[in-house]
């Protein structure tokens, strides 16, 4: 869908700018919100080189439950109408720091889901009140693979992405009726500076590329959930099924 | 530790490597951890001038973003991690192209820069190098120098074909030319021996803009140096094309799976491919043609991964220039190449003109420059490499640094004059295997 604007939170991610690159070059306009200035600005100006009509950007730590209204204010003053959301950030916290101090988790939980749930809250609001037609309506956020089942190695950051995944389902369930698709993006291992510390190689590992372009086509279909690459959906199966009394005693 | 090799596979050792996501990084912190770094653009660098196998490559394709591109007058500023595949799908349904392109479109910016490339248009254009109005030269020490003809123009001057050696080119800002069309309008002429090649270049070269010939390195006798030779313009659409103009080509539509086994490429299935290719093309394309840009300056764009016909050992390119008054010693060279056998069918023949680079270590220079692989047979190969060396020194001729993995210090030394006048500009932090190879029994060592 050509000319359609898409508000990008977490512009500045490596899936995140990938993506906007794809929705440039089909012709939309975006809206971009990040915490770095001049990386947003660099951001913006390949976009608008690459086709975008128009590209705007807004500074805001999404950390701050505090702004989330005003941004939406701002968002709102960008562009009347909107017709995808999606969502990118996020962090990947150490589990031994998370274990080791709750401060660690907490902000995790913050980045990975709280924001993330403050801002779907309003944009769902905002969605419903909407007058015009909402066929082509999207909230696309990225979750986890590792949402799906909790694991010694990085259950609070799963936890986190889990919970999102919940949030998603009961928004899906809400908005099914105004006509406003919620995708949930689950992927698997990307390669991009979130994983720089992990020793990477071999065929689990997607680049942000191939991951965008999943998620560009399923927003464009409304899907529900996707796996990207789809090869985790039925790798999760397996990992979902097998019985709690086996799985506590497995290192996965 | 993830693998870098270049183009022609032949070094392939372990590489350590960064991947700055954003041009605000800080070179001085990447020093700081690593003895030496060197840029890494696409690895189309066929021998080791790309890799640094004992210190850190930094992997320059995140910076692949688009500055400002001002439609108007045609300047185009990006980060020098960005690919001409990309550059090109910008500008061209714009009507704008690139002043110099190789015969790849995989590289990047800056290894265009670093390597000052040149085109089918050497003759008419220059170099690169010639076409680039500035550019950002990031030092070990932190410095971030701002380079052009009138800034900083000797660290300019030594950027543009100094192998990256002197620093990591962050952004560059280039002018680029009008086009009417994506179409090129190509005359095909066959021609048998040197005498006829000249004879064409020379006359096609006053009228067209680009100029390039495959020469058949296989045949000896009555098929000596016989080849195809293409002059072309940019054209309008030819009002004949119906079809929509197709997008350029980012993915290749085909792809070679895997590595050639090892006797696939032999004297006997070359001069099969070469016979064929000439009969073929002689019949059938001879005259005028249109051509979409893809097909004219990229015919290898379109197979992925083509250089692994030549199988896990690699291969080599060998690509040099002779002056013009030196046509008899291009005659004992291709002599020597069709009584080896070991030839390929990649031979391309061009004449370089007289409009000078701004790059102190710039290859090409007026003459006439032969391109082509030899499949790796070990000494074999070597050895003839070595003796076409010695032919090329006293003939006061040139190799191309950006595809040699072999070249000799004292060679090096004979095709680059002003290399004493380079090397006060190399970053103390920055070297690469060719640099450390070449500088090898050097008195003045600086790496």
């Amino acid at each position: 869908m050509s000319s359609e604007t898409a508000v990008i939170f977490g512009a500045t991610s490596a899936v995140g700018q990938a993506l906007s690159k794809i929705h440039a070059e089909k012709g939309g306009s975006l809206i971009l919100i990040g915490r770095n200035t001049d990386r947003l600005k660099a951001t913006a100006a390949d976009l608008r080189t690459r086709g975008a009509p128009q590209v705007d950007y807004l500074v805001s730590d999404l950390d701050d439950f505090d702004t989330h209204e005003e941004l939406m204010q701002q968002i709102k003053k960008a562009s009347s109408d909107i017709a995808k959301y999606y969502f990118f950030y996020g962090t990947l916290p150490d589990q031994k720091e998370c274990e080791a101090s709750w401060e660690v988790s907490q902000k995790a939980l913050t980045t990975n889901f709280l924001s993330a749930a403050s801002l779907l809250t309003l944009i769902a609001n905002k969605v419903e009140k909407e007058t015009k037609d909402k066929a082509n309506r999207g909230i696309i956020v990225v979750t986890s693979v590792a949402g799906d089942r909790g694991r010694q190695s990085n259950y609070v950051y799963g936890a986190a992405k889990g919970g999102l995944t919940l949030f998603l389902q009961g928004l899906r369930n809400r908005l099914h009726k105004t006509g406003c698709s919620v995708t949930t993006v689950k992927p698997g291992f990307i390669d991009t500076p979130m994983t720089s510390d992990i020793e990477k190689g071999g065929p689990l590992w997607a680049t942000p590329e191939k991951v965008a372009g999943d998620i560009y086509k399923a927003a464009q279909k409304g899907k529900n959930e996707i796996y990207t690459p789809n090869f985790w959906m039925p790798i999760m199966l397996i990992i979902k099924n097998i019985p709690e009394t086996i799985f506590k005693k497995l290192s996965l | 530790m993830k693998k870098y090799r270049s183009w022609a596979f032949i070094p392939d050792g372990e590489q350590k490597s960064v991947r700055p996501p954003w041009a605000d990084f800080n070179l001085g912190a990447f020093s700081d951890v690593s003895d030496s770094l060197l840029a890494y653009g696409n690895g189309r660098s066929y021998g080791d001038s790309c890799l640094n196998v004992q210190g850190t490559v930094i992997d320059s394709r995140s910076l692949n973003r688009f500055i400002d591109f001002n439609e108007e007058t045609g300047v185009l500023k990006c980060e020098a991690g960005i690919t001409f595949a990309d550059i090109l799908a910008i500008i061209v349904p714009k009507n704008w192209f690139l002043p110099v392109t190789p015969g790849t479109k995989f590289v990047t910016l800056g290894g265009a820069i670093a390597n000052d490339v040149h085109g089918k248009n050497h003759h008419a254009d220059g170099t690169f190098g010639k076409h680039v109005v500035s550019f950002e030269l990031m030092r070990s020490d932190g410095d971030k120098l701002l380079c052009s003809t009138s800034e900083n123009s000797n660290f300019f001057n030594a950027t543009i074909g100094g192998l990256g050696l002197t620093g990591f080119i962050n952004w560059a800002e280039i002018q680029l030319i009008k086009i009417p069309s994506p179409f090129i309008k190509v005359e095909t002429t066959a021609f048998h021996g040197l005498e006829e090649f000249y004879t064409l270049s020379q006359e096609a070269n006053s009228k067209h803009r680009y100029s390039v010939a495959w020469i058949d390195c296989a045949s000896a006798g009555k098929n000596f140096a016989r080849g195809l030779f293409m002059a072309g313009d940019h054209s309008d659409k030819p009002a004949n094309h119906n079809k929509p103009t197709k997008a350029v080509q980012a993915e290749p539509k085909l792809s070679i799976p895997f590595n050639f086994p090892k006797k696939a490429l032999n004297r006997y299935s070359i001069k099969a491919f070469n016979a064929l290719y000439f009969n073929k093309n002689s019949m059938m394309s001879a005259g005028t043609s249109y051509q979409h840009y893809d097909s004219f300056f990229y015919p290898l764009d379109g197979i992925g991964d083509w250089n692994r016909i030549y199988g896990n050992q690699g291969f080599y390119q060998y690509q040099f220039v002779l002056p013009f008054d030196k046509k008899e010693v291009l005659e004992e060279i291709l002599n020597k190449i069709v009584d080896s056998g070991l030839g390929s069918f990649l031979a391309v023949l061009k004449e370089f003109g007289d409009i000078k680079s701004p790059g102190m270590l710039s290859f090409p220079r007026p003459g006439i420059c032969l391109a082509l692989d030899f499949a790796n047979h070990g000494k074999v190969t070597l050895k003839l490499a070595e003796e076409l060396d010695k032919l090329i020194v006293n003939a006061g001729g040139a190799v191309y640094p950006a595809k040699d993995i072999r070249m000799s210090s004292e060679a090096f030394q004979s095709y680059f004059p002003r290399l004493e006048e380079f090397k006060p500009f190399i970053d103390p932090k920055f070297t690469s295997d060719f640099w450390k190879r070449v500088s090898k029994g050097n008195k003045e060592e600086t790496s």
